[in-house]
């Protein structure tokens, strides 16, 4: 009943904001529906029994934590649409800011998305579990091209063509999966895991590359991330922190899943170098393009690029990796989504999110750069935020995984990593510009990214007993345990 | 004797080869046409027994992959006024040479998995020739009506595959595959005309202003 409600309400306000605007297409319908959602959610934590609508649709412990963190940044977000909507750009001051634009295709896809995304975490089909991910995509290619500018044009098409390329592989990967297995409900969640040693071993290792290749794309493991910085850095912020934070974590439960079938089945020898080669690649071409990289929003593109690395490095090292990999999506999501929000108020302000326009943001915008400060330290895995722990969990089980040697590098990349992060966020706090006069941001804007962040401190300072369970079933369901 | 299905299933071969040699655009979508009506006849012949699920199967592919998606790609040539490929990265004869080896690599790939039958044999070499052919046109042509061409012929093969599990996977995965395709090509072509009015041309090597510099 809780489930189908969190499907059935983001589609039906969804489909009203696209078909009659004048009632939907507000800012107050998508903070609605994400409360709402957000409620349901905590409904599922109160009461886990009732997460089951049929064996195709239930929430298991992945399942919950990723659909808490969609629920979570979509609530978030919901109350940042509202400012975004609501701000005018100051009439003197920086020419280059524009008002945003709302409408119904922006509100209609921002809804769908939450009811697409939704519908991956509770499906238990791999099948199903596909058709949730091409809704996923579907849904947000509008959302990149709000803007409806050459360079937004230029984001969708590359973004267009590419995933859709890997939302085509992974359909032939889960058509492999089929043909692997030969006994129980094809394709269900369970019945591969419980049939896991029957599978044929040969069609298995088909269905898990061309899986890891699909739903690797729509993360963005290097060297199939090429999309990622043109398409956060031309979307809409709040439309950055929504792929940054719920995208990738959608298709990284997709992965997570092949992934358990895969340990399950005893084929974690074949799958482990595979995982652990786009892991290393993802964190030595972050390192790579951050260097040079002038633009706050693409240089979050690139950190998200390195935190996939992080945790597809989780999934193939196992153990307490496996812990650490769930853990680390959490604790990633909240930390780029608030990231992101705190840009899209700098953009908003300035006009522009490349650094030479972005300067002297804690004269201008004080609140906003204090949280991109703060979203820096969480990015880099500073404690207190709980992207410190995670981060930790994952290195450790990488020195006592069957990938000793690997930890080496892992730290090296890490630490080079934190350079040029630091570097840009701290030129675009305290650099010299110009302009002197400080821009109003609103409650709508701030707070609620504020509380972002403050839920990701707790996660470091705290887990609290239930989350604690669930993360440490969620690891052993990826043949990992709790450390 | 050649049984009517491997003549289907030669013919989806045969017109990858179109596709990869013709630099009329208008032809490369007709050969799509005609690739999608083979495949919807396919299931009716391969397994001829009916039910209303295999006779949706088959009108719907035939309306989707043969009528729908073509009309709607012809119509997306004529309003950009675009007739030819021009300068692909790799030429027509190595693109067709490329093409003959993927189909080489197919059979011999297929020929060692492990499936029931030279009738699912050569389904599965089938699509796996088609899905590389489909790959190459996306990666080598310029214009942006041929990546989306391609990305039919990526998407034909996989419904070939799909073929040899219909008995097993339900319905939903063949749905889900028309609609994907439908979808994708339409949000591509929505696309499409408005990169046509920005840019003056559906030439995709132009949209080179997000690099890293």
């Amino acid at each position: 009943m809780i489930v189908l409600l969190l499907l059935a309400a983001p589609t039906a306000a969804g489909v009203l904001a696209l078909a009659a605007p004048r009632f939907g297409a507000r800012a107050g319908t998508v903070l609605g529906v994400s409360l709402l959602h957000l409620a349901l959610v905590g409904a599922l934590w109160a009461w886990p029994g009732q997460g089951a609508l049929g064996a195709w649709i239930s929430v298991d412990a992945l399942g919950l934590l990723v659909l808490s963190l969609v629920s979570l940044t979509f609530a978030v977000v919901g109350c940042y649409v509202v400012g975004y909507l609501r701000y005018s750009p100051p009439s003197s001051g920086a020419g280059a800011a524009r008002a945003p634009r709302g409408g119904r295709a922006f509100v209609g896809c921002l809804l769908l998305l939450l009811a697409a995304a939704t519908l991956v975490c509770v499906s238990q089909h791999m099948a199903l579990l596909w058709v949730g991910l091409e809704a996923v995509t579907l849904s947000v290619a509008p959302l990149i091209y709000h803007e409806q500018d050459r360079r937004s044009l230029e984001a969708v098409w590359k973004y267009l063509v590419l995933s859709s390329v890997g939302i085509a592989l992974a359909l032939l990967g889960t058509f492999f999966l089929a043909t692997a297995q030969q006994a129980g409900t094809p394709l269900l969640f369970a019945d591969l895991l419980r049939g896991a040693r029957a599978l044929h071993p040969g069609w298995l290792q088909a269905a898990f590359v061309f899986l890891l290749l699909g739903y690797g794309l729509k993360m963005g493991l290097a060297p199939l991330h090429t999309w990622k910085p043109d398409t956060y850095g031309e979307a809409p912020s709040l439309v950055g922190a929504l792929m940054a934070a719920d995208v990738t974590a959608c298709a990284f439960l997709g992965l997570a899943r092949i992934t358990a079938v895969g340990m399950h089945a005893g084929i974690g020898p074949f799958m482990q170098p595979l995982l652990l080669g786009f892991a290393l690649l993802s964190l030595a071409v972050a390192a790579t393009f951050m260097l040079g990289q002038r633009d706050l929003k693409r240089l979050l593109a690139y950190s998200s690029v390195e935190h996939m690395g992080l945790l597809t490095l989780g999934l193939s090292v196992g153990g307490a990796g496996a812990y650490g990999a769930v853990y680390h999506l959490l604790n990633n999501g909240l930390a780029k989504a608030f990231a992101f929000l705190a840009v899209g108020n700098i953009v908003l302000a300035t006009g522009t999110a490349r650094l030479e326009g972005a300067r002297a943001l804690l004269r201008r915008v004080p609140f906003s750069a204090g949280l991109l400060l703060a979203g820096l330290l969480a990015l880099t895995g500073s404690p207190p935020f709980g992207t410190f722990l995670s981060m930790l969990l994952i290195v450790r089980a990488t020195w006592a995984g069957p990938f000793r040697w690997a930890a080496l590098p892992v730290c090296a990349l890490l630490a080079v990593l934190f350079v040029p992060l630091a570097a840009r966020v701290l030129e675009a706090a305290y650099g010299e510009h110009p302009a002197a006069e400080r821009h109003h941001e609103g409650p709508w804007l701030t707070v609620a990214p504020l509380a972002l962040a403050g839920v990701l401190v707790a996660l470091g300072l705290f887990l609290p007993v239930p989350l604690r369970e669930q993360l440490a079933a969620a690891a052993s369901t990826l043949g990992g345990q709790r450390p | 004797m050649l049984a009517l299905h491997d003549g289907l299933v030669l013919g989806v071969l045969l017109l990858n080869f179109f596709v990869l040699g013709t630099s009329r655009l208008s032809s490369g979508i007709r050969s799509t046409a005609l690739q999608g009506a083979a495949l919807a006849a396919l299931p009716a012949v391969l397994h001829p027994v009916w039910s209303f699920h295999k006779v949706l199967l088959v009108v719907g592919t035939l309306a989707v992959k043969s009528f729908l998606i073509p009309t709607f790609l012809l119509r997306a040539i004529r309003e950009a006024s675009i007739r030819r490929e021009v300068e692909p990265h790799i030429g027509f004869v190595g693109s067709l040479l490329l093409g003959a080896l993927a189909v080489a690599v197919a059979f011999t790939v297929a020929r060692r998995l492990p499936v029931a039958g030279s009738e699912a044999e050569l389904l599965v070499a089938a699509a796996i020739a088609t899905v590389t052919i489909g790959l190459l046109v996306i990666v080598t042509r310029r214009k942006a009506i041929n990546q989306v061409i391609g990305y039919v012929l990526l998407e034909n093969g996989i419904y070939l595959y799909g073929l040899t599990q219909s008995d097993r996977v339900p319905f939903l995965v063949e749905l889900g595959v028309l609609l994907d395709v439908f979808v994708g090509v339409f949000v591509m072509g929505i696309v499409l005309f408005h990169i046509n009015r920005e840019f003056d041309s559906l030439d995709s090597a132009r949209l080179v202003h997000l690099r890293e510099r």
